[in-house]
């Protein structure tokens, strides 16, 4: 790897917010940290920024002004248009007029924003702002990209605006390291990391994650849950053996990515209980 | 089947903007709807005329068979995505407080959340407000239940138990009326309506909406480079994994990889229900 976190740990008062976390960020390649709320991943990338100092382990990264970074909270002024939005981070990188423009009007293109570009940036929907924060955050060329959470609330049709901008990075070489709570988002990186508690329960491609899956899974329409490794999809429900056959009346079929982030996220939840019990 | 809740060509105008327009939408006991819609769809104006909030302005809706009111307000369960919890109250006491507001008093706190009893909503991990807010929104055992986005921030497994309580409840003949823009959350629902500029533009279960439509999927061995020869060609494609996933023929899209030097196979594959959302709502993006 070239840039990425490998076996950090970080403590957060009394608090353990990573427990020897790997996450490798390559050039050209997109890596998705994906988990719930409170699982790291905002841990993950403030260290992988520089904002936060690992009590162990090793960061590699860039130099500071090679970074571009949006926090889940959208880092942009709400008081000043689009436009001098870009102009100030054109200005704090110390950016030519020449390259500003030619930069900054090929993001506006991209994102749909040339329309506005002297609409306030607090009157924007959420969706915009999005899209200019990660604007003002690819607006110098970084070497690492780090975003936070950038599709959470997002309407899917900005959603795949955002995405789009982001693979854009990603074709053009730069290392894209990105938080999701969407499953099915992460299914979208080169390279998947999936924490639970500050732990990570599964990596890799997406891929590899969903060949990791060990044993069969199967289908059921049962009233009532039908083994303790279950759970719904939709109407039916999935039940998973990992060791032995399934039960009578359980159809096999075959997981798909959401199936293998439960069963290993499962998995792992069961091995904890295993060492406490 | 009895309708829990039923719009008829219900129309509601805000001025001369028309927010919702002629939607029908049926809401039957045991049944998961999904509702689906960019922002500014009408999903919100909808659900404020279901819940007799707002009047339409034609049409008509009918909540447990009759309009609504605090009556049929008294039947409903509803669970907004702020959770509309005390985050500076116990969990019991946020119990107590519903359960007075619906006059269900001495209602059992049930076991899943009774063992945060004492703790103040506003200090508990999202998944367990999401959880505590599910609970005391099922507590005057309400028929219909409205969610908007019920498991955002939550974590797979969280979702996969909280899901297990929404079905547990419609199982027990409530219906569910869920809004989301998490596609995982829309597969989860037994029935879609898909909304756009006020209208109803699609309905059906997540494979009857996706049925017969494809994208093209692109192998190779340097997809940076195909992704910026698709992008620049004006094909929306999007990276996924390993692969990209592009919107247009195959033919054109394997022809546009060639004459760019990029050898790739590339083949049609059934579109999932992000790319058809975005292909049945969005306007097309100008190449």
């Amino acid at each position: 790897m070239k840039w990425g976190l490998q076996d950090v740990h970080l403590t957060r008062g009394p608090n353990v917010a990573l427990a020897g976390v790997t996450v490798p960020v390559d050039p050209g390649r997109l890596t998705v940290v994906v988990g719930g709320d409170g699982a790291g991943k905002t841990s993950c990338l403030e260290v992988l920024a520089g904002l936060a100092e690992p009590s162990s382990g090793a960061v590699y990264r860039p130099g500071l002004e090679r970074i571009g970074y949006v926090p889940a909270t959208v880092g942009l002024y709400a008081d000043l248009t689009v436009q001098e939005n870009l102009d100030f981070i054109a200005r704090a990188y110390r950016l030519s007029a020449r390259e500003r423009d030619r930069k900054a009007d090929e993001l506006l293109q991209v994102t749909g924003l040339s329309g506005a570009r002297h609409r306030l940036a607090g009157q924007l929907s959420g969706g915009m702002r999005r899209k200019l924060a990660v604007s003002m955050a690819l607006l110098h060329a970084p070497e690492l990209l780090i975003l936070d959470e950038p599709t959470t609330g997002v309407d899917p049709v900005s959603r795949v605006e955002l995405w789009r901008l982001i693979a854009r990075a990603v074709a053009d070489g730069t290392a894209v390291a990105v938080a999701t709570t969407y499953v099915n988002e992460a299914s979208r990186g080169a390279c998947v990391v999936l924490l639970e508690a500050g732990a990570v329960v599964a990596s890799g491609s997406p891929e590899e994650i969903l060949n990791s899956v060990p044993g069969t899974l199967g289908t059921t329409q049962a009233p009532a849950r039908p083994t303790a490794l279950s759970w719904r999809r939709g109407a039916s429900w999935r039940v998973w053996e990992p060791t032995g056959t399934l039960p009578a009346g359980v159809r096999p079929v075959r997981p798909d990515f959401q199936d293998a982030v439960v069963a290993a996220t499962l998995a792992t939840e069961r091995a904890e209980h295993g060492r406490h019990a | 089947m009895d309708a829990l809740a039923e719009a008829r060509q219900v129309s509601r105008r805000f001025g001369g903007f028309t927010a919702v327009s002629a939607v029908d939408l049926r809401i039957a006991r045991g049944e998961v709807v999904g509702l689906l819609g960019a922002n500014g769809a009408g999903k919100t104006t909808l659900i404020r005329l279901l819940l007799g909030l707002l009047r339409p302005s034609d049409g008509s809706v009918r909540l447990f068979g009759s309009a609504p009111s605090i009556a049929t307000r008294r039947r409903v369960g509803y669970v907004p995505q702020t959770l509309g919890l005390y985050a500076g109250l116990t969990v019991a006491e946020n119990w107590a407080f519903t359960a007075a507001a619906f006059r269900n008093h001495g209602a059992a706190i049930p076991q899943d959340i009774r063992g945060y009893g004492d703790e103040l909503v506003g200090s508990l991990p999202l998944g367990a407000q999401r959880q505590v807010a599910f609970a005391v929104a099922l507590s005057h055992r309400p028929e219909l239940l409205i969610l908007d986005e019920p498991t955002s921030g939550v974590g797979p497994l969280g979702s996969a138990r909280l899901w297990e309580g929404i079905r547990q409840a419609a199982d027990g003949g409530a219906g569910a009326l869920v809004t989301t823009h998490n596609m995982e959350e829309a597969e989860q629902c037994d029935r879609l309506v898909v909304m756009a500029d006020g209208k109803v533009v699609a309905t059906g279960a997540a494979d009857e909406i996706t049925a017969g439509r494809t994208v093209a999927e692109v192998r190779c061995a340097d997809l940076n480079r195909a992704f910026t020869l698709l992008d620049d060609g004006g094909f929306a494609v999007q990276a996924s994994g390993t692969t990209l996933r592009a919107v247009g023929p195959v033919t054109a899209i394997a022809d546009s990889l060639s004459h760019g030097g990029v050898d790739a196979t590339v083949r049609a594959v059934p579109a999932n229900l992000e790319e058809t959302f975005v292909a049945i709502v969005a306007r097309p993006v100008a190449a």
